[in-house]
């Protein structure tokens, strides 16, 4: 049996046969792919309806899933005003500039699509006034270029961690499910650009473009010269003394700790230093390249830890206002 | 697809003597990649039963096919990485060989912790070691190197992303799997940007892979990335059945 030829089949006496299939994301990607219906110019157009023909009927999406996926988009406009920000600041010139505007209309991007598959159960824009990405005067991101990229790094670390604990909740509807994973790894592609950015800023070095070395970890409070990638807990982010008493946070907590700490279930949503993966020790399991030893850190690296939606709440309070708080924001 | 010979709860390799791979259907994968026009009778050909000829390794079908598929994509890259480890790029600048060690040890991690998951969890019989062909990259070559670790990780978020509707959840440990998914392919995504970032500065998310409009990665079904990953795998796999 082949499928696309049956379709194939199918098509010529019925040139409206797949947008009668569930799959037709699939099937327009190979059309896509065969220059021949669809162009680059029409792509926006059919996305969008396809997103209403696979998401049209938001009253029948279970409440677990509108939950998830209105926390991803609260953490998606946190993070959209924070970059929009960013990119009129002045903070930062050419390629880094670049990269911010690139990070900022990629999270307007999941906007849209979230809130194309949410329609009428979507929160409504929160607007910038609602987040204060000082945290209660806690952070200066606006100061520096590295104050910025420190905050960043937090943010978006918290996103793909909120995004891989959230992921389970959509296994009931496969197209939403990869919709947001396709999200979750896009977020993941900025850690890695936004920790690269800030080796760069803190050896002294604009534009770097990313290309500072990945895989030396300065250490220290702070971390200032992370890895493109999570090692184990970060030395507690760049703010890890940073305690905030923030009435709807988690009170005297440190602020950026919990970032990569472990959630409310420590079973479920271990810490980012974790080495466990299911029944299997990564460590000790590993057979290393030769000459090489496996380190607990590079066994914390090969894995990210989800996040629970409580804590991911309790991280992104800290960053909203008063008027964030009136709207219910991660409440 | 129904007349599998290979029982799908014991993935083996059946017949070592069969051509790996024949030209005609690498031509299609190419065509149909190059989005050139008239190449549906091939791509056609390319997807055709070939399940039912000898000599494949099926990764077999449902979760355990999904978990044997990741498995088989992780030796890929960890026999890829071990490679550059083992035989650095004579051109590579200052760090990043570092960065390669590093990463080399992220996915032989990935590629073990897959066969233990295999064995411990799904209470299966995991796929054979698989040989790798990387006759077609240079490794003495920075530009060679970075290309295809570009192409691996790439091509590894977007298998992830593209397996994760394929896990079912009638099965106790789907969430699990699902769960563990997750956690690789941010890594896997990781790498990606930054080893884009190598060959063109800036390009972590470039609208290549990353959707200018929606900003969503892309994900593939496992038959369109085995057909990619195939040219460095000596086995013909078969992905047919994953998920299902």
């Amino acid at each position: 049996m082949d499928f696309f030829q049956i379709l194939s089949d199918i098509e010529k006496v019925d040139a409206d046969v797949y947008a009668r299939f569930d799959t037709r994301r699939r099937v327009f990607k190979h059309m896509g792919g065969l220059g021949k219906k669809i162009t680059a110019a029409t792509l926006p157009a059919v996305l969008s309806t396809m997103f209403t023909k696979a998401y049209g009927q938001t009253t029948a999406l279970p409440q677990i899933i509108v939950d998830t996926l209105n926390l991803a988009l609260s953490l998606e406009y946190l993070e959209f005003y924070f970059y929009s920000q960013g990119v009129t600041s002045g903070l930062f010139t050419g390629n880094d500039l670049n990269a911010i505007t690139i990070i900022r209309d990629d999270e307007q991007g999941h906007i849209n699509a979230l809130k194309g598959v949410l329609q009428s159960a979507a929160i409504a824009d929160p607007t910038a006034l609602a987040y204060d990405y000082t945290a209660g005067g806690n952070l200066t991101p606006f100061a520096s270029p590295a104050m910025f990229l420190a905050t960043s790094q937090g943010f978006v670390d918290t996103g793909v961690r909120a995004y891989k604990g959230g992921a389970v909740n959509l296994m009931g509807n496969k197209d939403i499910l990869t919709a947001a994973l396709n999200i979750h790894s896009v977020e993941a592609r900025h850690s890695s650009h936004i920790r690269s950015m800030r080796r760069g800023y803190s050896t002294g070095v604009a534009n770097t473009n990313g290309t500072t070395i990945a895989g030396l970890d300065g250490g220290g409070a702070g971390d200032a010269l992370p890895k493109s990638w999570l090692s184990l807990q970060e030395n507690g982010g760049p703010k890890p003394t940073k305690t905030v008493a923030n009435t709807a946070g988690p009170a005297g907590g440190p602020l950026t700790a919990a970032v990569y700490a472990a959630g409310t279930d420590a079973t479920k949503y271990p810490a980012d230093d974790n080495v466990m993966q299911s029944t299997v020790n990564v460590q000790s399991n590993t057979t290393p390249p030769t000459g090489l030893t496996v380190t607990a850190a590079a066994a914390s690296e090969a894995f990210d830890e989800p996040l629970d939606a409580a804590a991911v709440k309790a991280i992104a309070r800290n960053f909203i206002t008063a008027l964030g708080v009136s709207k219910g924001l991660f409440s | 697809m129904s007349t599998k010979i290979i029982s799908s709860s014991q993935p083996q390799m059946t017949d070592l003597d069969q051509p790996l791979y024949t030209p005609i259907k690498r031509r299609s994968f190419f065509m149909y990649a190059g989005a050139t026009a008239g190449a549906t009778a091939l791509i056609l050909a390319g997807c055709s039963k070939s399940d039912s000829e000898p000599g494949i390794v099926s990764l077999g079908s449902g979760n355990l096919g999904v978990l044997n598929y990741a498995y088989a994509l992780e030796q890929l890259e960890a026999a890829f990485y071990a490679q550059v480890v083992k035989t650095p790029a004579t051109d590579f600048q200052t760090g990043e060989l570092t960065y390669f060690t590093q990463v080399a040890m992220h996915e032989a991690i990935h590629r073990d912790f897959l066969k233990a998951a295999i064995i411990n969890v799904a209470k299966a019989t995991p796929i054979m070691d698989l040989t790798p062909n990387f006759s077609s990259i240079t490794f003495t070559s920075r530009a060679s190197v970075l290309g295809a670790a570009k192409a691996f990780e790439d091509l590894g978020v977007a298998a992830y992303n593209g397996a994760g509707k394929l896990i079912s959840v009638t099965d106790p440990n789907g969430a699990t799997y699902l769960t563990v998914a997750g956690k690789i392919v941010s890594v896997e995504a990781r790498h990606a940007a930054y080893i884009r970032d190598l060959i063109t500065p800036g390009s972590f998310a470039a609208d290549d892979q990353v959707d200018a409009t929606t900003g969503l990665d892309k994900s593939m079904t496992p038959v369109d990335v085995i057909m990619t990953a195939q040219t460095y795998i000596t086995q013909k796999l078969d992905a047919s059945s994953v998920g299902k």
